[in-house]
């Protein structure tokens, strides 16, 4: 891409081609390349090479799944129930996609609009991530036909899992909704897009509680088994805590890798307005995520001692616990913090990767690893489970890049730019406004010239 | 906000308090099981065991044929657990023992308020008022956390079937035999008289006094009648329960309980969080008007 825009390839960033022409769907899919400038493109690109490999494995054996059943493809372990499939797939995916209610919350709630240019990838971070949780899911279930169950035909309300289907449920469309105005710029319905930012405070706030909810009932869904899960990872009255408030520097920490690899390998696609604002945010990011990290690291000796679990440190379980805490939390701390004092960026964007990689070993670990610590024998996922995982995060991150490539996520969409900041200062304020004291009104005007 | 959004918001938050309700509703109170329930009493220092009641309990549930014979002692070399294909299994422990190995039955114990039923997101778990826990495999999705919750590693799962896998597991005969009010076929077969069928507050009494008349025979504990808030099925040894298969860490408090700190936390989620954060937006929104005295200061925590 880079060498064809060296070329003179104008990228595709409004409705209109240089001409003046109103550009068709297929030129915009097609990131306004000829279809064998497309492919050439493609072939060009060595990462592409990686990912056919995987998939020219993977996808066999991931319909082979659902020919020959989980006991093919999986341990098929009484024991451990959950593999690979939910404890990477769902428990580390989920978290990781918290950004897009905090970011949400940041810029709609909080009024912090300068967090706007990182806003649509945070969101778009979220939806993806639940979305491939749910296809984890999709994989890891018996009968996956029947996902719909607890929501139509039988209901089992006091379970956390319940919960936690409803909420995820919600949520995704709630994201969907979310994400949709960058569609809806992108394929030229703007109605849609008014229609999606009338109701934009509802969608962000319930954002919030089902995010809230859920982050925690994955957390919840272990209070089930007390004796199984290595008292270092389960704590009865903080479990649901550790769980949400480990999410939130995971998610924004996950924003600060997914932008830092989008403005690496896709620079072309960036523009100005993001490029500029990329340090600003990212120093934003980890100043919220040192408080999450910090806060979470506190709750976590808090549940310790709460229980007076400290003996449980001086064992092998007990120094892979404390290597978890100190590579996956407290160094990314310290990285971080050090980072945003000095405005070194590679120290930030190191220690968010820490981060990241702290908080799926956390679900990992509670999910897979310390589960039924008093058995004997531990669970090695076998290959075929292994490769399965891979793909679908494989399969993850080429949807992911599709969508970069082609919404207006990481660049302004033109043209629609004028009518775009108009709408927002009528709604939005108007919204917040109207049924406010006068002081409201008198701020008014300044509040449309400001945005 | 616009009043359509705030009535939006209201019934958005009042639905989901009212479905937050019904979550709570279950968890609270202590319940000690149905007044009629049923039970077993194994007691384990009279099992030989035969594995006469793994081959009843075989042709009762028209299980698939086992890979090796019900005659075959090697089993004992691994201890085994309960699985899609074998709902019941016994177990040899304490090998060198003087006092020769001793066998201990496993299947599920049927707990007065069990875990599985309360993790089950399809409330595809019954437990009767015979006492039995049953399911409803018609609607089990597979998502296997039951068999996460389950304090005793009861659960199995037909990972081998492809279109119709489910959970698996003892039912005490209910179909068969529980509610025409005879007993498990387990129970019906053992030749040693180690499993007594009956009322379970009969049992408990039957229990204590063979602890009584025999208190060398026998350990002090009736392992079932507090754990995990009691058990349909009790055990009786003469040996230290972990060391013939028992989890003794296992509190009296049903795993439920564990649960109801988060369970509790969610209505009050639901209630608070819109008011609470329409009202922060609200604030948020004056804010940049810059007259305050903090106008310079906006390092909100995001």
């Amino acid at each position: 891409m880079k060498n064809m825009i060296k070329h003179g390839l104008a990228v595709v960033d409004s409705p209109y081609d240089e001409s003046g022409k109103k550009r068709t769907v297929v030129q915009k899919l097609l990131l306004g390349l000829t279809p064998s400038q497309y492919l050439l493109q493609a072939f060009r690109n060595p990462f592409n090479w990686i990912l056919a490999a995987i998939f020219a494995v993977g996808i066999p054996i991931l319909l082979g799944r659902f020919v020959f059943g989980l006991a093919w493809a999986t341990s098929g372990s009484n024991d451990y129930p959950w593999g690979l499939f939910l404890g990477f797939g769902l428990f580390a995916m989920v978290p990781l996609s918290s950004s897009g209610f905090q970011l949400g919350t940041a810029c709609e709630i909080f009024g912090r609009h300068d967090l706007e240019p990182i806003e649509r990838l945070a969101l778009l971070n979220g939806l993806l991530g639940y979305f491939f949780a749910v296809v984890y899911l999709l994989a890891d279930l018996g009968q996956p036909w029947r996902l719909p169950y607890p929501m139509v035909v039988s209901f089992g309300p006091a379970a956390v899992l319940f919960l936690v289907a409803w909420h995820v449920a919600t949520y995704l469309s709630v994201q969907v909704a979310e994400v949709s105005t960058a569609f809806f710029e992108w394929i030229g319905f703007p109605a849609g897009k008014r229609g999606v930012r009338r109701i934009t405070l509802g969608l962000t706030v319930s954002g919030i509680i089902l995010s809230t909810l859920h982050q925690g009932a994955l957390g919840a869904l272990f209070t089930y088994a007390p004796g199984k899960v290595h008292p270092l990872w389960y704590s009865s009255s903080f479990q649901w805590l550790h769980f949400f408030v480990s999410s939130l520097p995971g998610g924004l920490c996950m924003v600060i890798t997914v932008s830092t690899i989008a403005s690496k390998f896709m620079g072309w696609r960036t523009d100005r307005r993001f490029k500029e604002a990329l340090d600003r945010c990212t120093v934003t990011l980890a100043k919220g995520a040192c408080m999450g990290i910090a806060t979470y690291i506190t709750i976590k000796l808090i549940g310790i001692a709460h229980d007076n679990k400290w003996s449980y440190l001086d064992s092998g379980w007990g120094q892979w616990f404390m290597l978890e805490i100190i590579v996956g939390f407290m160094l990314p701390l310290v990285l971080m913090t050090y980072g945003v004092h000095t405005r070194k960026m590679g120290v930030i964007r190191l220690g968010a990767f820490a981060t990241v990689f702290g908080v799926v070993l956390n679900r990992v670990n509670t999910a897979i690893i310390t589960f039924n610590w008093k058995l004997p024998e531990r669970e090695i996922p076998p290959w075929r489970e292994v490769v399965i995982s891979l793909t679908i995060f494989a399969i993850y991150i080429v949807v992911y890049r599709f969508i970069l490539y082609r919404l207006p996520i990481l660049y302004k969409w033109r043209q629609q730019e004028e009518e775009v900041t108009v709408t927002e200062a009528v709604t939005a304020p108007a919204a917040g406004r109207r049924e406010a004291s006068p002081v409201a009104v008198a701020s008014y005007s300044k509040m449309t010239k400001l945005d | 906000m616009k009043r359509r959004n705030f009535l939006k918001a209201c019934l958005i938050g009042g639905t989901t308090i009212a479905m937050g309700k019904t979550n709570k509703g279950w968890a609270s109170g202590s319940f000690e099981g149905y007044p009629e329930s049923m039970g077993v009493l194994v007691d384990t220092t009279r099992c030989i065991g035969c594995r006469s009641c793994e081959a009843a309990c075989n042709k009762e549930q028209k299980l698939p044929e086992p890979d090796t014979s019900f005659d075959d002692k090697s089993v004992f070399e691994e201890p085994r657990r309960p699985t899609a294909k074998a709902y019941t299994v016994v177990n040899q422990y304490e090998k060198e023992k003087p006092g020769g190995p001793v066998y201990r039955k496993v299947q599920c114990n049927h707990c007065n308020e069990p875990a599985c039923l309360t993790s089950c997101f399809v409330n595809a778990y019954t437990k009767t008022k015979e006492g039995a826990v049953i399911y409803n495999s018609k609607v089990c999705v597979g998502c296997r956390n039951c068999m996460i919750a389950c304090p005793f590693n009861v659960p199995g799962y037909d990972y081998e079937s492809v279109t119709n896998p489910v959970i698996k597991k003892c039912i005490l005969c209910y179909d068969t035999r529980l509610k025409v009010g005879k007993p498990p076929a387990c129970v019906d077969i053992c030749p040693q008289e180690a499993l007594t069928f009956g009322h379970r507050a009969d049992l408990i009494k039957i229990a204590h006094e063979r602890i009584r008349s025999n208190p060398d025979r026998y350990l002090d504990h009736v392992y079932g009648e507090k754990e995990v808030g009691g058990t349909s099925w009790l055990y009786l040894s003469g040996t230290e329960f972990d060391k013939i298969g028992f989890d003794p860490s296992l509190s009296n408090d049903p795993i439920i309980s564990n649960v109801k700190d988060f369970l509790g936390m969610v209505p009050m989620v639901l209630s608070i969080w819109p008011a609470l954060f329409s009202g922060i937006h609200l604030l948020s929104k004056h804010d940049s008007g810059g007259e305050g005295h903090d106008t310079e200061s906006k390092e909100e925590e995001p």
